[in-house]
């Protein structure tokens, strides 16, 4: 367990324009302008076929609600009960996020249900990426 | 290289479960110090050293030994069956002659434990951590509803798995929960991460372990009935849970069994007992269907049918496994242990006759996958 008052990323050179876009409301994906691959997370080359050749682009911020989990233990920053995602993004890469804007319990978290991101500050520098029900 | 290894040593610590009055160092060498006393063996017969959770070097140093060669794989629960593994190949290539691996975790007492430290630029720090999956209650757990729904799995039937579990515990004195459960009971027991319940979660232990391994030559000179690696596997997916290829079967664990089996020579019906680590009700779901015991979506069926209970056909987490004997943490150690016992028949609930054993292992949630192919005859 993690003793701290609230998990804050820390980026790195390579997940900057991330972090940057999600403060300005952007969520930021990378595609490969050699094989094509659209990947997360960020990183400095194609995780497919290692060509530097990549390019940044803003994502639809769409996705469908692949998994999840509603956990019932509060930790910083976080109050129980509160969902832990996987989240399919229509262009294709997943991610872990929370599933927000919603009750937080199985009969409003339905598999394969449309979702579309949405932005929590956590600091001046910092928004945090999560998703609520599509439309909602 | 098949069958040029033997286990000639394997113990536990002398106390399990609460031991708020040793040092998780001190576990690491109360194990192996009776590991050595079940082979016969001084620390001056060893030459070579794993460990992980503690440094090697400071488990050498405790224990007075020198080797020649050392490994510290770390990859979670099973870092013990990579360790046994590169151990057999360095045995094979002649770089060592008599491996010590040694397991100790104050996993519950805490007692001069090392703490896990995510940094929060790390890519668990910035993308996953940050959404309060903060331990693996939070995160082994996340991608399993998708398997569920897709199989058509309820809750009542993963329930299952603990139940049965605990049978098998009922008849070990050494387990940590005896008491039989439900149905009912692990269905109303504290929700922990829906859809997960406390008694579908393994329990907080502390304890430790080890094994010795040396050529099959000279394990014949052993003080215990050898007990020979058949085959074995390893492979390493993804740490970060929103990374996994494949949701309802994770690649690594896939792929370390299915190589362990072919490595092996061992078919499916030549296996009498099998351990699947089992960190929540979910982790064997996987591990059955991984080592190709069932096709896909069918585990469930196979522990609600009783088939891995006692009395069916394929005993499996024989000792009552992480969820009702032991879990320090990283448990893989003690289901080689297991493994071991019923191999060498001393096995509290002894599956009579066992030629062949199985023991797969997962490790850093979706991260590693590890298998062996054990018997007590040389194949």
């Amino acid at each position: 367990m993690v003793d701290l008052e609230r998990w804050i990323p820390v980026p790195t050179p390579e997940t900057k324009h991330y972090w940057d876009g999600a403060k300005a409301g952007k969520l930021l994906l990378q595609r490969c302008d050699d094989c094509g691959n659209v990947y997360f997370p960020p990183r400095s080359f194609c995780c497919k076929c290692c060509s530097r050749d990549i390019e940044i682009f803003e994502a639809s911020g769409r996705g469908i609600l692949l998994s999840y989990i509603i956990s019932h233990r509060d930790v910083p920053g976080y109050t129980a009960p509160y969902s832990i995602a996987i989240v399919e993004l229509e262009e294709g890469p997943r991610m872990i996020s929370n599933i927000v804007g919603c009750g937080q319990v199985p009969e409003a978290l339905v598999l394969d249900m449309p979702v579309e991101v949405t932005f929590l500050r956590l600091s001046d520098e910092i928004y945090l990426p999560q998703f609520r029900p599509a439309g909602a | 290289m098949a069958n040029s290894v033997a286990i000639t040593g394997a113990a536990e610590t002398t106390k399990i479960g609460k031991v708020p009055d040793v040092s998780e160092l001190e576990l690491h060498c109360d194990a192996a110090i009776n590991a050595m006393n079940d082979a016969g063996l001084k620390p001056a017969d060893i030459d070579g050293v794993c460990a992980v959770g503690e440094y090697a070097g400071l488990v050498t140093l405790n224990l007075g030994i020198s080797p020649t060669w050392v490994d510290g794989t770390m990859v979670g629960g099973c870092s013990f069956f990579f360790m046994l593994r590169h151990a057999a190949a360095a045995i094979a290539a002649g770089y060592c002659k008599t491996v010590l691996i040694t397991h100790g975790e104050s996993g519950r007492s805490r007692v001069g434990s090392m703490n896990w430290n995510p940094e929060p630029y790390s890519l668990y720090g910035q993308f996953e951590l940050s959404y309060g999956m903060m331990d693996p209650p939070a995160m082994f757990t996340v991608p399993f509803l998708r398997y569920m729904k897709d199989y058509g799995i309820s809750e009542e039937k993963l329930a299952m798995v603990p139940v049965v579990q605990r049978e098998w515990a009922a008849k070990n004195p050494r387990a940590f929960a005896r008491d039989p459960i439900t149905v009912d009971d692990v269905l109303n027991s504290r929700m922990i991460a829906w859809p997960f319940r406390k008694l579908m979660c393994c329990l907080v232990t502390d304890g430790g372990a080890a094994v010795i391994l040396t050529s099959a030559d000279r394990a014949k000179d052993g003080a215990e009935k050898p007990v020979y690696l058949l085959g074995s596997g390893e492979a390493v997916e993804t740490p970060l849970i929103g990374q996994l290829s494949d949701l309802k079967s994770p690649r690594a664990f896939y792929t370390a069994a299915r190589n362990a089996f072919s490595s092996s020579g061992i078919s499916h019906d030549e296996v009498d007992h099998l351990m699947l680590y089992d960190a929540f009700a979910h982790t064997p779901v996987w591990g059955l269907e991984a080592t190709g015991f069932v096709e896909p979506g069918e585990a469930c069926d196979f522990f609600a049918e009783r088939h891995t209970a006692p009395g069916g056909k394929l005993p499996t987490n024989t000792s009552g496994g992480g969820l009702s004997y032991t879990h320090t943490g990283m448990y893989g150690m003690f289901a080689l242990q297991e493994s071991i016992r019923q191999l060498r028949g001393t096995a509290p609930a002894q599956v009579e006759g066992a030629k062949v054993s199985v023991c797969h292992g997962v490790g850093n949630m979706f991260e590693a996958g590890a298998t062996l192919v054990l018997s007590n005859e040389c194949g």
